[in-house]
């Protein structure tokens, strides 16, 4: 017998807020995230835009009351303290009272660490802690014990789809009783590695990105990082704690056409789109807001769009929050989720910054103001390299 | 509740590519071992074997053995563990925005460095819309990739997975992991059973499995059962207990460790060969070398012990005969972390 998949608890933080309220007004007040970067320095410094967040390493943990000297990675702080967030939004108290799991996922986990001290090891002993941090598990690991979780825990990586696959993955064990709730995200933080790396795909933008626009120059790299927590509908409701909203479709799928580019038709999310309304057995009629991947790059926006067109007769509408966060890789699909869960709880679409025209290719139009209307259904599109699709979709019932 | 059955496995490992458990004789592993590499050119196109990365490369190899063995022609998952995905090509491209302070960059490295490059490169080579995911957890990335595909099959209707777990040495990764004895230095002796030494003989390699809800004359075993933690709140035995205890599992006529020839980890192996000490014990990183992944060699072990019904004598760890191999647990840890546990029977 399944259960339902509820969403009870949200944290997010994300170059546009440091608390879910902080990033709802920022949405509706259409402000933006995307700046210069500042927190360390990069030779491309005034060639890109990033959506960064404007606190150190040195004050995350402070917020997060942990000792100054550690080894903590900008992924592990930025992931703790959604994480904690999450808990407390969901009215957990104690963590270990049923059997509650971790599924992290991260693309750069502690290489903001290994590209600092990579060549000082011998010089500075002091930073041989930092080595054992590099690895992708490792913020996982320290996640879980900050948080006091003593039980499942495991990191996917998926680049850009990393978190959405982190959510199905979860949804799928409370769903068959496997975990009585799970907490479930991504966490990505800036790095000098993922700059460079993006840098040399030539698909940064030096302006503040236009997803969907005829004359988009590419993406802004972001950092973020949030979890929802997720709960078997009976507990959440014997508890008697608020649903916010529920899982009701996921779908993943290849695109199997390119390791770093997307198909022509969109077949891979074309596909994880299809299996997200299969597994929810609603029509694509009924969604009400898309959060497109939209990452403002030439090639993601052309396939996503042509994908959006095959699976809906007609387009409903959509946006890309992104224009507001930057891609924040594998967090990408968290901070959506948050934001597809904000949408059904407020009846209220987001809006696409920066679009002025059209792409020519064809006639969709995203969202481009605040406006609020009955939202049942959100859909959420996340597509990473390796041809890697994920959708999930977000119900206010079922 | 559908069965998951192992029908084709193929490898790449630090022994030659013909190693052959019951016949081969393996070479003594060392503080480092390379995996000795195939020839990929009747599976790679030799343009594209050049610039590919070694973690790809071994996967395929590994993977295409597996599925031809299996004899099927079409996945419904494709689930890899990595720890660290194709960490040369990582330390490739950091190493150049480093040294030439961030210009003259090429993508290659970048793109190659991508934890799920592996999973996605196998379905740009079998053309595979499936289901895609990699895990990347440390000690426990193989079995993370294990239990999904469980799920697959058990819930979400899949039939033919293929699994597999991967790791590489980077070589300057290898020498900061010397520093911190995460592995062992050229001095060091390498003892499995009194090991004297901090750090494991590093190893690297590629180890692929095609599970399906459906048994064939070529399956080798069921997976019953696997779970994992991220650390061991309680004795080892206690833990093992419930795992028994949990799965109702009467017996087991074997147990597969992982035992590293790492003074700081022996101890939690010692109680578990403690627990089992009237149970035939087996071993197997002084044939494979130690990674992080390298707990899908000892899937590997347990499957062709299954079917065979025979231990090879090299993977003795201890002199405790077998009459039967119908239940065999596997047990294993990284750098004391990252526990698990594999049920695998006959079927």
């Amino acid at each position: 017998m399944r259960t339902k998949v509820a969403i009870t608890g949200i944290g997010i933080i994300s170059s546009i807020g440091k608390t879910v309220e902080e990033n709802f007004h920022a949405l509706v007040s259409k402000k933006s995230g995307i700046s210069r970067l500042e927190n360390f320095y990069s030779k491309h410094v005034n060639d890109i835009k990033v959506g960064e967040i404007k606190h150190t390493n040195e004050e995350l943990a402070s917020l997060l009351h942990l000792p100054l000297e550690h080894s903590y990675s900008r992924t592990f702080l930025l992931g703790a303290y959604a994480a904690k967030q999450a808990v407390i939004s969901a009215q957990i108290s104690d963590i270990n009272e049923l059997r509650t799991g971790l599924i992290s996922s991260t693309s750069v986990g502690g290489m903001d660490l290994t590209e600092k001290h990579y060549k000082s090891y011998d010089a500075h002993p002091e930073y041989l802690p930092y080595i054992k941090s590099h690895h992708a598990g490792d913020s996982t690991q320290k996640i879980a014990d900050y948080i006091g979780l003593k039980g499942f825990a495991t990191t996917l990586s998926t680049a850009c789809s990393s978190a959405a696959n982190a959510i199905m993955m979860g949804a799928t064990m409370v769903e068959n009783g496997l975990l009585d709730r799970v907490i479930v995200g991504g966490t990505d933080a800036l790095s000098k590695f993922t700059i460079n790396g993006f840098k040399t795909l030539m698909i940064l933008s030096d302006t503040d990105n236009t997803p969907f626009d005829q004359n988009r120059k590419g993406l802004n790299l972001g950092e973020a990082a949030a979890y929802l927590v997720l709960e078997s509908e009976y507990i959440a409701q014997a508890s008697g704690k608020k649903i916010l909203a529920y899982i009701s479709g996921y779908g993943n799928a290849n695109d199997a056409f390119h390791q770093t580019a997307s198909s022509e038709n969109g077949e891979g999310a074309y596909l994880s789109m299809k299996k997200a309304f299969e597994k929810a057995q609603i029509q694509p009629s009924e969604i009400d807001y898309i959060n497109a991947h939209g990452t403002a790059t030439p090639n993601n926006d052309l396939s996503e769009g042509r994908a959006l067109l095959r699976i809906f007769s007609s387009v409903p509408a959509f946006s890309s929050t992104k224009s507001y966060t930057g891609h924040t890789l594998a967090a990408a699909a968290a901070i959506e989720a948050v934001y597809s869960v904000l949408s059904l709880q407020e009846n209220c679409i987001f809006p696409t910054l920066n679009f002025q025209t059209p792409m020519e290719e064809f006639h969709l139009i995203p969202a481009t103001e605040v406006y609020y209307t009955p939202i049942e259904h959100v859909l959420s599109n996340s597509f990473g390299f390796g041809g890697n699709c994920s959708t999930l979709i977000f119900s206010k019932d079922l | 509740m559908k069965s998951c059955f192992i029908n084709g496995i193929g490898s790449v490992t630090i022994q030659d590519p013909s190693y052959d458990l019951y016949t081969s004789e393996a070479q003594d592993v060392s503080y480092v071992n390379y995996a000795q590499q195939p020839s990929y050119k009747e599976l790679i196109a030799p343009g594209m074997s050049r610039r590919m990365a070694k973690g790809i490369k071994m996967s395929i190899y590994a993977a295409n053995q597996a599925i031809q063995e299996a004899q099927i022609s079409d996945l419904d998952a494709i689930l890899v563990g990595t720890s660290m995905g194709c960490i040369e090509d990582s330390e490739k491209f950091l190493q150049s925005v480093i040294e030439n302070d961030e210009e003259y960059l090429t993508p290659t490295a970048f793109i190659q460095s991508t934890h799920n490059t592996v999973a996605g490169q196998l379905a740009l080579h079998w053309k595979s819309n499936a289901y895609n995911f990699t895990f990347v957890n440390g000690g426990s990335s193989f079995e993370s990739a294990l239990f999904d595909a469980m799920m697959q099959i058990r819930f979400h209707g899949a039939k033919k997975i293929l699994l597999g777990g991967v790791d590489e040495i980077g070589s300057y990764t290898y020498s900061l992991f010397q520093k911190i004895h995460k592995v062992k230095n050229a001095e060091d002796l390498v003892d499995f059973f009194q090991p004297q030494s901090a750090g494991v003989p590093c190893g690297e390699g590629a180890n692929f499995f095609v599970l399906s809800d459906d048994k064939s004359e070529k399956t080798y075993a069921e997976v019953k059962s696997v779970s994992f933690i991220n650390k061991l709140y309680k004795p080892a035995h206690l833990w093992i207990e419930d795992f028994l205890v949990e799965n109702n599992i009467a017996c087991v006529d074997a147990v597969i460790l992982g035992v590293n020839a790492d003074v700081n980890q022996h101890a939690f192996y010692e109680e578990c060969c403690n627990y089992f000490r009237h149970t035939p014990q087996l071993y197997y990183q002084h044939i494979a070398g130690s990674y992080d992944s390298v707990s899908a060699f000892g899937l590997k072990v347990a499957a062709e012990i299954i079917k065979k019904q025979q231990i090879p004598a090299q993977c003795m760890y201890n002199q405790v005969k077998a009459n039967r191999l119908e239940s065999v647990l596997l047990i294993h840890q990284s750098d004391l972390i990252d526990y698990s546990l594999t049920w695998v029977t006959s079927c």
